[in-house]
């Protein structure tokens, strides 16, 4: 935090807001403020978290069967496409850092391009749940594995109840990062970020890991309830 | 703003910088923007007073006479809806906290302006939506949304209201925000934590339960709207959902929600008490450190929102002791308040009015608390209007008498103008009375077995009723005096100083109002808080002029 | 947090480590390890959290002590949200409102 008195009137340093003293102060704002939000963020998809513990404690049986009929292998490949796309965020972040424009640029589109993918294939699996019948409602029909293993079709509902609003939230803020990453694709494509000035690209950075961590979580939760072999 | 012509004819401040509704539409200045919030809460509160006038009336006479059943629960849904999330919630952080922390941290605006200016338009986007939804079928759930009612089988607007209410929780978290990157990042050289004014103090655990707890109401208002538009079975029983997981996540917010709506008002206490008894503050670390206790305990006790509801008895005594617990941060605050007066030269100026009746009726509100509390004695009153009579003890007489207390103490640096100090008193007792007079009773049906939310009942509680109804019409003309002249000052008011009061303070460092970034140069500190022994006495500085 | 540079080797040794770990916890689940198969998972996911907080989100380097308050705050709260929840469901009389 600047010490001195701070002038009246300001040089014009690219991307300095008159409210600040100086960059440093700008941008320690701008990371903390983008971290407190990620820390609101964590509270919303906690509550998720707390309705999906009480209820897979209650239903295990339904939310192990549920989690059988999601796709393994589609799940872990998704899983590592965001891995990807966090790897292409932080080496954009420091192609910023190195003034690196063009690999900047490059970076940036990879990185919304591996979201796109996720997006896609998130589309086609719940696509899969529809034609299967596991959309919670009047159609909901959860075929039981074998007849030893009976399932109580409302807890099942449960499960893809919860299915659907955790993916589906997660989703969201996918759709709303790769928003925010084709902005600051733009400013970056425009010449706006230099070494020293460019943290929109890493509170942008910021985000799009946390909603990597989010799914980082969701996987096992959601598809590694209960895949053992005649489990 | 027609005014400004008549404020202050040569110098430029913030009211007068620019005109045009673009200007205060598109403004990113915190001060303008604690005046939209104003005007906005303004007629909010309005609203919740109209749908509290309704109640009462009917409540006049034990028949359910003046409107039907479900109109009466539509009555008190709406009139909850709107005082807590578009009055309570936002008064005090988002219009005297919006004006004042930048001012009082010796800073040009908050760390986010634009954000801000985002803030308010959640707000009034969720007003729009609830707003719309109460014109269009109304909302019968009650504030509490509870499920199953709420999920599957009200016929009324709960996906509108919901959502309503989920963008209006954005105002909230980016308020927060704005307040804790600012307060952290933007001090003025010299201001350290220990010199920072208490208000501050009270702001800042303010917004770490708006950061943290609203989340939390968010995704459970997106679940309803979720499970009521697609449904989803997440609540419903006959799928084997459980009701109690919806109260608990509600309440994990809408407990730590009613210290969103104190912990301001008693941010402004503290710097009304020490203002008028001309003394540093008693126990200043205690009153720092109670703030945050309460931001914190504050998080572990809503369960006892829920100790009839089914949930596990042993659960409940451990919500019970930590709601015990979470008292002893706002009795250390109100001892030192009372503490502060002790030898202290107290004049009785219409702030301080409000500030004695914060303390007086927040005590009776928070101890009610702990009788609600005690397990056996919620099994007897949970429900009725003993409660009812608890929580407005604490957010009328508490937070709205803060904020009043706050409004009027501010109100010169804000408009440049003084109020007429004799209406003001007069006003503040008017307040007091009706007050009291209204909600006092309401202990007593309370305690003899009245039900909350009940559009008839038995006539042997007319006569507390009719009492409290009286009541309700006078503290409405104490309200409805300091709009008339508010606004009558911003004309025809006396032209304020940079202090009137003497206070201590950055805010009264600069002119009233003030400019449009605050300070002609960054304030350095080098005093501590409250310093009223090395302030001019007021009749020094005055016999000065 | 910007003034720190790092290797872009990090960066895609990182990038290997977690997709070796989803490929681990992937197999891992289909092994029988009992009670331990969950507490497996959330324990690899908790690991590649952490390797993305600190190197990708750079915590790692940063001085700013107010970041890791920030974090841990909001993990303390999340605990109590489902810690003290937990305790009324862990502690009802079984048979009232559902349970397994």
């Amino acid at each position: 935090m600047s010490n001195s008195p701070a002038p009246l009137v300001l040089e014009h340093t690219p991307g300095l807001q008159h409210h600040f003293a100086d960059m440093e102060q700008q941008r320690n704002a701008s990371s903390l403020g983008m971290w407190i939000f990620l820390g609101t963020e964590i509270m919303f998809f906690g509550g998720m978290f707390l309705a999906y513990l009480v209820y897979r404690m209650w239903y295990f049986n339904e939310f192990a069967a549920g989690s059988r009929t999601l796709n393994l292998l589609v799940g872990a490949v998704n899983t590592a496409v965001l891995i990807c796309s966090s790897l292409t965020v932080a080496l954009s972040v420091r192609a910023a850092q190195l003034g690196k424009r063009t690999l900047l640029v490059t970076l940036l589109a990879l990185t919304i391009l591996f979201g796109l993918v996720f997006l896609g294939v998130k589309a086609y699996e719940w696509d899969e749940k529809f034609t299967e019948h596991h959309v919670p409602g009047y159609s909901f029909h959860f075929q039981p594995e074998s007849p030893e293993k009976p399932v109580d079709q409302g807890h099942a509902q449960i499960f893809f109840s919860l299915y659907f609003a955790m993916t589906g939230m997660h989703a969201l803020h996918m759709i709303i990062g790769v928003g925010i990453f084709s902005v600051i694709t733009w400013m970056a494509w425009r010449g706006r970020f230099t070494p020293e000035y460019h943290t929109p690209v890493e509170i942008a950075g910021l985000y799009w890991h946390f909603v990597d961590i989010v799914w980082i979580y969701l996987f096992p939760l959601l598809y590694l309830i209960d895949r053992r072999p005649h489990g | 703003m027609a005014t400004a012509v008549s404020i202050a004819p040569e110098r430029e401040h913030y009211l007068n910088k620019e005109y045009g509704i673009r200007s205060w539409l598109l403004t990113t200045d915190h001060k303008r923007i604690a005046l939209l919030y104003l005007v906005s809460i303004t007629f909010f509160f309005f609203i919740g007073g109209f749908f509290a006038l309704l109640i009462r009336l009917e409540l006049l006479t034990p028949a359910g006479d003046l409107v039907q059943a479900d109109t009466y629960n539509k009555l008190f849904t709406m009139h909850g809806v709107i005082m807590v999330f578009f009055f309570l919630i936002p008064a005090v952080p988002a219009v005297l906290g919006n004006f004042l922390v930048p001012l009082m941290i010796g800073a040009r605006d908050l760390a986010f302006p634009k954000i801000n200016l985002l803030s308010w338009y959640c707000y009034i986007a969720g007003g729009i939506l609830v707003l719309h939804a109460m014109l269009t079928g109304g909302l019968d759930t009650g504030w509490t949304f509870y499920t199953p009612f709420s999920t599957a089988f009200s016929n009324t607007a709960v996906v509108e209201a919901g959502l309503g209410i989920f963008i209006n929780g954005f105002s909230s978290i980016l308020t927060g925000l704005n307040f804790i990157v600012t307060i952290h990042r933007m001090r003025a050289p010299g201001l350290t934590w220990s010199r920072l004014p208490l208000f501050l103090w009270s702001h800042y655990a303010t917004s770490v339960i708006m950061l943290l707890g609203t989340p939390v109401i968010a995704i459970t208002l997106v679940l309803v709207v979720l499970e009521r538009a697609f449904h989803l079975g997440i609540f419903d029983p006959t799928r084997g959902g459980d009701p109690l997981l919806f109260q608990h996540l509600f309440w994990f917010y809408s407990h730590p929600a009613v210290y969103i709506m104190i912990l301001p008002s008693m941010g402004v206490v503290s710097e009304i008490v020490t203002c008028f008894s001309r003394k540093r503050i008693f126990g200043y670390y205690f009153v720092a450190m109670a703030s945050i206790g309460i931001a914190v305990i504050g998080f572990f006790v809503w369960a006892h929102h829920m100790f009839v509801a089914g949930m596990s008895l042993y659960a409940a005594l451990i919500f019970s002791i930590l709601s015990y617990l979470v008292a002893v941060p706002s009795a250390i605050k109100v001892f030192n308040w009372t503490a502060t007066l002790y030898k202290g030269s107290v004049s009785f100026s219409t702030p301080m009015l409000y500030v004695f009746g914060f303390i007086g009726l927040f005590t009776m509100g928070g101890l009610t608390g702990l009788f609600l509390a005690a397990l056996g004695i919620d099994v007897h009153v949970t429900d009725t209007y003993f409660v009812v009579a608890h929580f407005h003890y604490i957010m009328v007489g508490g937070t709205v008498m803060g904020y009043l207390g706050g409004m009027h103490y501010w109100w010169p640096k804000i408009s440049g103008r003084l109020y007429p100090e004799a209406w003001g008193r007069l006003a503040a007792l008017i307040v007091f009375l009706g007050f009291n007079l209204t909600f006092f009773p309401q202990f007593i049906l309370g305690y003899l077995g009245m039900p909350r939310r009940y559009w008839q009942y038995p006539p042997e509680f007319q006569v507390l009723n009719v009492l409290s109804t009286a009541g309700s019409t006078i503290l409405a003309v104490g309200y409805l005096l300091p709009m008339v002249y508010f606004l009558w000052s911003m004309r025809y008011g006396e032209l304020a100083d940079d202090n009137p009061w003497d206070a201590a303070g950055l805010e009264w460092k600069t002119s009233s109002p003030p400019p449009t970034f605050n300070f002609d140069e960054t304030p350095v500190v080098t005093w501590e808080a409250y310093n009223y022994d090395e302030l001019p006495t007021p009749q020094e500085v005055h016999v000065e002029q | 947090m910007s003034e720190h540079i790092l290797p872009s080797k990090l960066y895609w040794t990182i990038w290997a480590v977690l997709i070796c770990l989803t490929g681990i916890t992937a197999w891992v689940a289909t092994v029988d390890l009992g009670p331990l198969n969950t507490i497996v998972a959330l324990l690899i996911a908790s690991g590649k959290a952490l390797l993305v907080v600190l190197f990708f989100m750079h915590v790692k380097y940063t001085s700013e002590k107010l970041t890791r308050v920030v974090i841990i705050s909001a993990l303390f709260w999340l605990l109590i949200l489902l810690g003290l929840s937990l305790t009324d469901y862990f502690i009802r009389h079984p048979g009232i409102a559902g349970g397994a």
